[in-house]
């Protein structure tokens, strides 16, 4: 009997070490991303931001009706001209595939608008936009860096607001619609 | 009969004997010294408070043991980001002054090896600070060192909680010597590539309420070409 509980010790610790080891402790969920070719290379993806219930937070001072309720954005004259929104992201199929930042600040030297778009099981990206909107209402922004699944990409970034004309009861205002063109860059040697 | 118990006993005493050979083993050990102790570059320190309930803004999948803040904010439900949780918070330089915004998401990672003692997020700051520009940070921590050293205890603690001083580097990589990846964005530090460190100090921990009172630090490191920008803006 004591030969038995001995093997048992062995199966067991080997039984623990292998379920540790072919069990995925972490899985994360994946979208199929929707991807297509630009004509002149690289990679085109799409995601937007259905507004405004895709809204996880508006910081920005003398906001009447802060979002989300109860939120309490800094009363330091450092953030007086800083205003920073987090989303959730959707791909082309209106799924949410990750979360975003926006923020947008006066400088007495520079104006910013800078993006982070993070997609918890492919990577993050962070895109530094132009302040002055392009003709059509846009505005582009070049890929400064990225992680994972990103972080040899090279590659721009436009952002649009799209207001929406359904007219159905439960539409969104509209959405911040962002397209991606990203191309697979170089490895420094 | 009394063969199967016994196999039953062993294969249950030999899965606890594995269990806490992998909590105290004591090859797994954490790194000590921080990379950017050591190095000649000025390093530059943002300190935030690590309590969800400091924060601006701080949610997650809203099941999580750690309740979102505000109670009213958007959680995290849908499952491309249920394990991820995101923060909004004031970062504060060395001198506890106002220094800007940091931005925080992070990912549960599917690179996780319990059996190598790496829990492992992945996570990106975003940081803005008024007059010196943005940072993007990119990063992998481990949190196994945390989670052996304070969340265990805690909950082996009949009050589920702990208290003591827990100091440690949480940033594991990407960078060859365990630094996370800084950007510079807009501003002077514009296309700069930096290294960085997240560490977290740790006092009391809660199994309910998660960390009660903890402070997290970067330090990244500047390229010396804009340390005396760093300087003269330091002295306004």
């Amino acid at each position: 009997m004591l030969k038995t509980f001995i093997v048992g010790i062995v199966l067991g610790v080997a039984g623990a070490a292998a379920a540790l080891y072919l069990y995925p402790a972490v899985d994360q969920h994946r979208e199929a991303s929707i991807v297509s070719v630009a004509a002149n290379g690289g990679n085109i993806e799409s995601f937007h931001v259905n507004v405004p219930m895709d809204r996880i937070l508006v910081g920005a001072p003398d906001r009447k009706q802060p979002l989300p309720a109860g939120m309490e954005w800094p009363d330091d004259p450092l953030f007086q001209d800083i205003r920073v929104e987090l989303f959730k992201i959707r791909n082309a199929r209106d799924t949410v595939v990750g979360v975003a930042a926006r923020t947008v600040a006066e400088d007495a030297s520079v104006d910013v608008i800078d993006w982070v778009l993070h997609l918890p099981a492919r990577g993050s990206i962070f895109v530094n936009m132009q302040p002055e909107p392009q003709e059509g209402g846009f505005r582009v922004g070049d890929l400064r860096a990225g992680s994972r699944e990103f972080v040899l990409r090279d590659g721009s970034m436009t952002e649009r607001w799209v207001p929406d004309t359904s007219g159905e009861e439960d539409a969104p205002q509209g959405r911040i619609e962002l397209v991606t063109t990203l191309v697979g860059g170089q490895e420094a040697l | 009969m009394k063969y199967l118990i016994a196999l039953l006993l062993g294969l249950f005493v030999g899965a606890a004997v594995f269990a806490a050979g992998l909590i105290y083993n004591p090859f797994l050990v954490d790194r000590g010294l921080s990379p950017l102790s050591v190095t000649d570059s000025e390093v530059i320190s943002l300190n935030f408070s690590s309590v969800p309930s400091d924060a601006i803004v701080f949610t997650n999948d809203g099941e999580s043991r750690v309740e979102p803040f505000p109670e009213k904010v958007l959680q995290l439900w849908e499952p491309s980001i249920r394990l991820t949780s995101a923060t909004a918070t004031v970062m504060r330089d060395a001198r506890s002054r106002t220094a800007g915004i940091g931005i925080k998401f992070s990912s549960r990672s599917e690179r996780t090896r319990l059996l190598r003692g790496e829990a492992i997020v992945d996570s990106v700051w975003y940081v803005y600070r008024p007059g010196r520009g943005s940072l993007f940070i990119e990063q992998s921590e481990n949190y196994w060192t945390f989670l052996r050293e304070v969340g265990l205890p805690a909950y082996r603690s009949s009050a589920n909680n702990w208290k003591g001083t827990w100091i440690g580097d949480l940033t594991v990589g990407p960078g060859a010597l365990g630094t996370a990846a800084v950007t510079g964005g807009a501003g002077p530090l514009q296309g700069l590539k930096m290294q960085g460190l997240e560490s977290l100090t740790t006092t009391a921990y809660s199994i309910d309420d998660g960390p009660v009172a903890a402070e997290g630090r970067l330090l990244i490191e500047m390229p010396g070409a804009v340390e005396d920008f760093e300087d003269e803006m330091s002295r306004e």
